[in-house]
């Protein structure tokens, strides 16, 4: 059986905003606290990966996940941050993560 | 007891009893894993002890200097610059027959306008294929947590002092890609070679807390 054909929600550029989900119980999550619920631009699509929230519990055979790199202004993700405010980090984040930024979101990651 | 342990200096004297010094410390519950892990792997079959020991043997082989080789190489050739920065894995494979054993290597430019530093928060995800082991600061929570919070400030304590006006740049390496600063090449050394090159390229340099410097 193929696998089926690649094709990622969101595109280099694209404002998404990280979920602001916090599961508890059984769980491994590669999405750090300190970004959900912060929005940035997608950096590159990195490719397919397997999730790892199912790879953690042994599921090897679950769907592959496209996996984003996404640049945020770190001014947007520290209130208090010091640095020069075109500073900013890239944190790679898996897609069940992603949605589509609300029109008018004050940040601006290029 | 008298024996000729490698960890005491030349000329120590051994006519004195002490204990061997050993490193036989109490192991932990995760050593306990680990161990328990391992033992059942080889009894099942998916390895053997050998397939083991020769991976762990592979892991030490491998040390900053292969990541050097790879910066030099980028220093003086523009092409190959590029197709690293586009495509860092495959360039990397197809180009000098180092292959870094994971999803991608992303590899990120130093300039004079960007500076790059790599952390991973989560837990230590690291090049071990073209860097070698990690630092242990590396893989401190201080490291870790200050990093993404406060760059400038961590890297003043490595001594890396970045202009304000010059953009930080932080990679959390956070799931399946591997990163590679590229540093930028210091003033003084153009038209060295690529084996000259390769000596100033430390691993400080290529995880983004130190800047190369021409050497004496």
């Amino acid at each position: 059986m193929s696998a089926p054909p690649f094709r990622p929600r969101f595109g280099p550029g694209d404002a998404v905003t990280v979920s602001a989900r916090f599961p508890t119980g059984r769980r491994h999550l590669r999405t750090p606290f300190y970004i959900r619920g912060k929005t940035g631009a997608v950096e590159r699509v990195c490719g397919a990966y397997r999730n790892p929230e199912e790879l953690a519990f042994g599921t090897y055979d679950g769907a592959r996940l496209p996996l984003y790199r996404v640049r945020f202004d770190q001014a947007h993700v520290w209130d208090d941050y010091a640095g020069n405010p075109a500073d900013t980090i890239d944190i790679e984040i898996y897609e069940t993560w992603l949605e589509p930024a609300a029109a008018g979101d004050d940040s601006n990651a290029a | 007891m008298p024996h000729d342990a490698p960890e005491h200096a030349p000329g120590h004297a051994h006519d004195h009893d002490h204990a061997a010094i050993e490193a036989d410390e109490p192991q932990g519950y995760y050593q306990h894993l680990a161990a328990a892990t391992r033992s059942l792997l080889i009894e099942k079959g998916v390895f053997s002890a050998g397939d083991m020991r020769a991976m762990i043997e592979k892991i030490d082989e491998r040390s900053p200097a292969v990541g050097a080789r790879i910066v030099a190489r980028a220093w003086t050739d523009p092409d190959f610059r590029e197709r690293l920065l586009a495509q860092g894995k495959k360039t990397m494979k197809e180009e000098m027959d180092i292959d870094p054993v994971v999803a991608d290597i992303v590899v990120v430019e130093n300039t004079a306008d960007v500076h790059n530093v790599v952390v991973c928060t989560l837990c230590s995800c690291y090049p071990v294929f073209i860097l070698g082991r990690p630092p242990d600061w590396y893989k401190s929570y201080a490291y870790r947590s200050r990093t993404v919070r406060d760059p400038r400030g961590v890297l003043r304590e490595f001594g890396t002092e970045i202009d304000p006006g010059r953009e930080v740049r932080v990679h959390d390496s956070t799931a399946d890609m591997r990163y590679l600063v590229l540093p930028m090449q210091p003033e003084g050394t153009e038209g060295w070679p690529e084996e000259k090159l390769a000596v100033i390229v430390t691993r400080d340099t290529m995880v983004g807390v130190a800047e190369a410097q021409a050497a004496g």
